[in-house]
């Protein structure tokens, strides 16, 4: 396109100069003034087929750059919500008990890593029992778990007002049930967010 | 409610050896050996001829009164209810026809066909006609004659072996469709109760308890059932306060659990001061209604607080659990002392200490190891029983801590039974228990071990028995 456009501006002056030429051969002079225009002009279309091509050159790397930049947002958005859900992973305990079980001290230093990795970060852990306890004193029970994990996470290094902690007792199962497969999934600490929580940041 | 803790310790001991001899043997009758449902008498012990005989005289009108009447003597278990050999057939000889209409409304009288125009009015009439003799023979004690007379329903209650009237209960009930004729009428059944045995029954009282986590309220005959609660928010743990005519209970609000006080009669309610801070929960009226006790579950652990709530002041903590738990407090009728629960010895048992904090002791005997947790103690009003429930064999299963000899019975055997609270009159209990299947309330008498279903709706738990319930509080919006 733009070299078809530059021959057909060359041509079109060429056939200028010819009929000039035709029109004013008995004057010397002419000739040479029309050359240096020629040249001026022929100059001020090569620049400006330059520029143009700089232009859309420019377009294209700024299409790719925003192109890049999404592509890693879209990238850092993934790892948030996979930061997300590993806060937000449960931990489980044994009846009536509120010691944290060896195999659920992965998911908390997990969680010590993504709250040493977004200082901004406050969380909440809700204490939860199964249903075979009493009512009230599955309050005190869920207390307990909540500040199990808490515990386990200040003693990891992480700063006791950035956590909260509640207790329900028995008041909201994870699972509706009467068994142990039940029980043993509402025996648990919950873990939310209460701010901070905006593009976690990998650990 | 008799208060005489101060200065008993001198005849302490010679109560104790007394009780010791008397009780196992005399206590045996009172468990529930029931296997079936729906307070069905089977395997009871029953001692004939202690509970005195109550004859309901037969009588044209005021029917659904005298159903509720009676009904209310029978709940009391204080009397052998005897039918009448052939019904109504029975008639007085001289009951006149004639007499005083009744202020009721038609409409609500179940089972009668008869108008509302009742025949009564001959009260005194029917006295110098009864036949004594007759009713004797039936082995009745008491005969019940219900009358009206004008706008006063009279009922006259007869004193069979000594031939004559013990006393008329006279009263000017509200019309049969007001909110507050059965309660005018449940008032008038204790007066009853209380001229022919000298103390009064339950019939003017009330069970709160929670249900998908709203407080409502039952009357102990199982009608009128009406919520309470004033909001959508998961609410836990009523409890009265002795004049019946407020409660507590704890609310989930905002991760926290906060304390609630509210009118029975206006539903208006305020949050306990200092409350909203923690997860607060088992709130606890003393008897004066000065101080409410209380758990509070914070980063120590969860441990029993006071309040003043008369003046919504003066935050006092009076367990320091460090390690263990403290909760569930019940004070005694005499407000000297509160039992408690106490994960102290590993796993949760029933305490006691003073008023004040000091002098925490274990309460209710348990085998280190063998005896499984014990919750939700309740002070009996007569102060001599604290009923609380015990894990049995990983069910629960309610039981009774004699306060003097400080030795405990197991009261129920059939499924898991929980969360017992006292009758004013301290013999019966109503309890949580799934022997029909799911979880609903019951009312045991620990004198007879009698059992019948309070209400037959699933998931109702945490109840509260109300004290006696004045004219006052039994007026509701």
């Amino acid at each position: 396109m733009k070299s078809v456009s530059l021959l057909l501006m060359l041509g079109l002056s060429a056939a200028t100069v010819a009929s000039s030429c035709g029109k004013k051969a008995p004057e010397n002079t002419a000739p040479a003034v029309d050359t240096a225009a020629e040249n001026q002009r022929m100059r001020d279309s090569i620049a400006a087929a330059q520029a143009e091509a700089d232009r859309l050159a420019r377009e294209e790397a700024e299409r790719v750059r925003r192109q890049r930049e999404a592509d890693s947002l879209a990238a850092l958005s993934r790892s948030a919500e996979e930061v997300r859900n590993m806060l937000a992973s449960m931990i489980h305990f044994d009846l009536d008990k509120s010691n944290i079980r060896s195999d659920d001290m992965g998911a908390l230093d997990q969680k010590v890593a993504i709250l040493q990795a977004n200082p901004d970060l406050r969380i909440r852990i809700g204490g939860h029992c199964d249903e075979r306890g009493s009512d009230e004193y599955n309050l005190a029970l869920g207390n307990r778990r909540a500040q199990a994990a808490k515990q386990y996470l200040v003693s990891h290094g992480i700063d006791a007002s950035r956590i909260e902690t509640q207790s329900w007792g028995e008041e909201r199962p994870m699972v509706d049930g009467h068994d142990e497969s039940a029980w043993s999934q509402n025996r648990r600490d919950e873990f939310e967010v209460i701010s901070g929580g905006d593009n976690l940041r990998h650990p | 409610m008799t208060r005489r803790h101060v200065g008993m310790s001198a005849r302490l001991i010679a109560t104790i050896i007394g009780t010791l001899a008397v009780v196992p043997t005399c206590r045996l009758a009172s468990q529930d050996t029931s296997a079936i449902d729906r307070g069905v008498r089977i395997g009871i012990v029953y001692r004939p001829g202690v509970r005195p005989g109550l004859v309901m005289l037969p009588r044209k009108g005021l029917d659904s009164l005298r159903a509720i009447i009676a009904r209310d003597l029978d709940y009391s278990d204080r009397f052998e209810i005897i039918t009448l050999p052939g019904g109504d057939s029975i008639r007085l000889a001289s009951t006149p026809t004639s007499g005083g209409t009744t202020p009721r409304k038609g409409g609500r009288t179940p089972g009668t066909t008869s108008s509302s125009r009742a025949g009564g009015g001959g009260a005194q009439a029917a006295i110098g006609a009864l036949n004594y003799p007759l009713y004797q023979a039936l082995g009745a004690d008491f005969a019940l004659d219900i009358a009206a007379l004008g706008d006063t329903t009279i009922a006259t209650l007869h004193d069979i072996p000594r031939a004559n009237v013990r006393r008329e209960v006279r009263a000017v009930l509200p019309p049969t469709g007001d909110p507050d004729f059965r309660q005018a009428v449940h008032r008038m059944a204790d007066r009853v109760v209380q001229a022919a045995l000298g103390t009064a029954g339950i019939g003017a009282t009330r069970v709160l308890f929670v249900k998908d986590g709203k407080v409502y309220q039952i009357d102990q005959d199982g009608a009128d059932q009406k919520l309470v609660s004033s909001t959508n928010r998961q609410a836990m743990s009523p409890a009265w306060a002795a004049d019946g005519q407020h409660f507590a209970y704890m609310e989930f609000q905002a991760g926290k659990g906060w304390l609630y006080l509210q009118d029975m009669a206006t539903g208006k309610r305020i949050p306990v001061s200092t409350t909203g801070t923690a997860l607060d929960f088992t709130p606890a009226f003393s008897p004066d209604q000065q101080t409410m006790v209380f758990s509070r579950a914070t980063e120590e652990g969860t441990d029993l607080y006071s309040i003043n709530v008369k003046s919504n002041c003066c935050l006092r903590r009076l367990t320091v659990g460090r390690f263990s738990d403290n909760l569930s407090p019940t004070f005694s009728p005499d407000g000297q002392r509160i039992a408690f629960v106490s994960t102290r010895p590993g796993l949760p048992q029933i305490y006691v200490m003073a008023a004040d904090g000091t002098d925490q002791q274990l309460f209710a005997p348990f085998d280190y190891g063998v005896t499984g947790s014990s919750n939700a103690p309740e002070w009996s009003p007569d102060g001599l029983s604290v009923a609380f429930h015990r894990d049995v064999a990983g069910t629960l299963q309610v039981f009774v801590l004699d306060v003097r000899t400080r030795t405990v019975r197991q009261l129920t055997s059939v499924g898991r039974n929980e969360d017992p609270t006292w009758a004013p009159d301290s013999r019966h209990l109503a309890f949580v228990s799934d022997r029909s299947g799911y979880r609903q309330l019951w009312i045991i008498d620990l004198e007879t071990g009698r059992i019948r279903p309070l209400l037959q709706i699933s998931g109702a738990r945490l109840p509260a028995w109300s004290p006696r319930l004045s004219e006052a509080t039994s007026t509701t919006p």
